[in-house]
């Protein structure tokens, strides 16, 4: 680890090398990244990236409102995952508040939960392969992304932003329908992964630009913090899924797909192989899918039904509260993770005991992740570089926050 | 189901791998611990951070090797005022610990753990830049969200959420 120690800055000294300014509006940066690289000709020598241009402070902001208004702000780290990012700050405000989840709300969150995953790897599985110029995964990708865009729009009203689970369940009951709609989309979506990997796994092109490309060893990955499939593409077997489950995820049966190689290529095999273990989750949450309440039987944090409210003092009363006053929530600190589809995802929310969070912090896996760039860039070509950022899925809303 | 009443009697808490580990050590490193919801939470000897957590990651039991987190929180106005906040992670155990060490406000100074976990880069310099805390040792501390010429640190409890106008 000793090649890790050292960050010097990056300052023109030697007249052989130069510094590139690449980014932050460069296409194949995801998002506002700039990276600087110092380059002897095609060869990076060194990489340093530079963060911030997409900070809006939403740690900050969060310390502002009531506990149930932060859940929307928490769609919007992540464009890519937001339900995941809303079941990792309810389950830790959950936590807190030490309420129980009625089970039809579990398996529900843990089906969206997985929808999203899809979603997400879809959107890196598309703009990954364009970057090194296969075009047309992109719009294969991005059909079926449609699909799931659909089911979101259906079951929360919102395409992108859902918000759809709250403090003590979910928002509202799916739709009629909305399972038959999940299942056709299950069981079509097996073979539109074929589909890609046709495209790409066998592809000559696609093999050269990946295999051996932006490697790293299992010590440095564990060493700068990496997780997920950037983790396990170098032979990091965890998945906090399966090692440390919530919502329920102990219920299901899935493979975590594991690749020692730790190059672009095993990656980019982790994460398809994750699409199709996603699907057969989706497939087992309806099959096994609960009857019964989508909301924990707590009035005081949950919203009573409209129904209730026009019929009832007491939940009206309810009601009226929660909108004006928020819910107080008792003090301690709680540190709650969950597997999004970049790693480990982690809120730490510290109450004080008011109806506003005291502090909620972050824990994002793309920031993580992105400290292995250098490691993975330096003496490597300069093309290698696009190939890498593609391949640690980095969303520059979450990193920057 | 509320929780239980925490623990924070050390002596009942000294079977922990990691308090068990570090008291063997250092009893003077560990200030207090605390069981709350499940999760251990450890206060840490301001001077002995670095060192606890090279301890903690080479455990022979229970290996706390990687690093989830560091952040920060301000407890302003009272002292010490800020909480400085570490996760572990036990790869091989799937465990986690946290710990804490407690810095006062009028100059937050704590050793970086850069040298244990070339991954803590990011995190310590986020709470650099954020909450003003100055990690020595850390081989390039600068701004790493706000622009470099950015006054104030946005996440101290005395900085208001609108900014400076």
């Amino acid at each position: 680890m000793a090649h890790l120690s050292s960050i010097p800055a990056l300052e023109p000294g030697q007249d052989k090398t130069m510094i590139l300014n690449m980014g932050p509006q460069h296409p194949s940066t995801h998002g506002v990244l700039r990276l600087l690289l110092e380059i002897d000709g095609e060869n990076i020598v060194r990489l340093m990236p530079d963060i911030g241009f997409l900070h809006t402070g939403i740690e900050k902001t969060c310390e502002a409102k009531f506990y149930q208004q932060v859940v929307p702000m928490t769609d919007r780290i992540d464009y890519l995952c937001p339900l995941t990012n809303n079941l990792c700050y309810v389950l830790a405000v959950e936590k807190l508040l030490g309420l129980e989840i009625p089970p039809k709300a579990q398996w529900l969150r843990v089906m969206m939960n997985e929808l999203t995953r899809i979603n997400s790897h879809l959107v890196w599985l598309g703009t990954h392969a364009m970057d090194m110029g296969a075009m047309t995964v992109f719009l294969y990708c991005f059909r079926e992304r449609e699909d799931i865009l659909r089911l979101f729009e259906a079951i929360s009203g919102q395409r992108m932003m859902t918000s759809y689970f709250r403090i003590g369940g979910v928002a509202l009951e799916p739709p009629l329908g909305f399972f038959d709609r999940v299942r056709d989309f299950a069981n079509r979506f097996p073979s539109k992964v074929d589909e890609y990997e046709n495209l790409l796994t066998g592809n000559p092109i696609w093999v050269m630009r990946t295999k051996g490309v932006a490697r790293i060893t299992k010590e440095d990955a564990i060493a700068l913090g990496a997780s997920g499939p950037t983790a396990r593409g170098s032979g990091i077997d965890l998945d906090l899924r399966r090692d440390m489950p919530y919502s329920g995820y102990e219920n299901f049966q899935f493979k975590v797909p594991v690749s020692q190689e730790g190059d672009v290529f095993a990656r980019y095999m982790c994460r398809v192989a994750e699409l199709r273990e996603s699907i057969a989750i989706v497939k087992q949450a309806l099959d096994g899918m609960p009857e019964g309440p989508i909301k924990a039987d707590a009035p005081h944090v949950v919203l009573p039904d409209r129904e209730k409210m026009k019929t009832q003092m007491e939940a009206l009363i309810y009601h009226f509260k929660i909108i004006t006053e928020g819910f107080a929530v008792p003090e301690g600190e709680v540190y709650q993770a969950v597997e999004s589809p970049r790693g480990e995802m982690g809120y730490y929310v510290v109450s004080d005991g008011t109806a506003k969070p005291y502090r909620v912090h972050m824990r994002s896996a793309c920031l993580a992740n992105m400290q292995t760039l250098p490691t993975m860039c330096e003496g490597r070509l300069l093309a290698d570089v696009v190939a890498a950022i593609g391949s640690i899925d980095i969303v520059l809303g979450e990193i920057d926050r | 189901m509320p929780w239980p009443p925490p623990v924070t009697d050390l002596e009942q808490l000294k079977e922990h791998p990691a308090i068990a580990r570090l008291l063997a050590w250092n009893p003077a490193a560990v200030e207090e611990a605390k069981y709350d919801r499940d999760e251990t939470t450890i206060y840490i000897e301001r001077s002995t951070i670095r060192e606890a957590c090279a301890l903690l990651r080479d455990h022979p039991s229970v290996p706390f090797n990687y690093l989830s987190d560091v952040t920060c929180v301000d407890w302003f106005p009272s002292e010490p005022r800020f909480e400085v906040v570490y996760h572990l992670l036990s790869i091989p155990n799937k465990e986690r610990v946290r710990l804490k060490v407690r810095l006062s406000g009028d100059s937050p100074v704590i050793e970086s753990i850069f040298s244990v976990w070339p991954g803590s880069n990011y995190f310590e310099r986020e709470v650099f830049d954020l909450f003003g805390i100055r990690f020595t040792g850390h081989p390039y501390l600068r701004r790493l969200l706000m622009p470099e010429d950015w006054e104030g640190n946005p996440l101290r409890k005395d900085y208001p959420v609108e900014g400076y106008r």
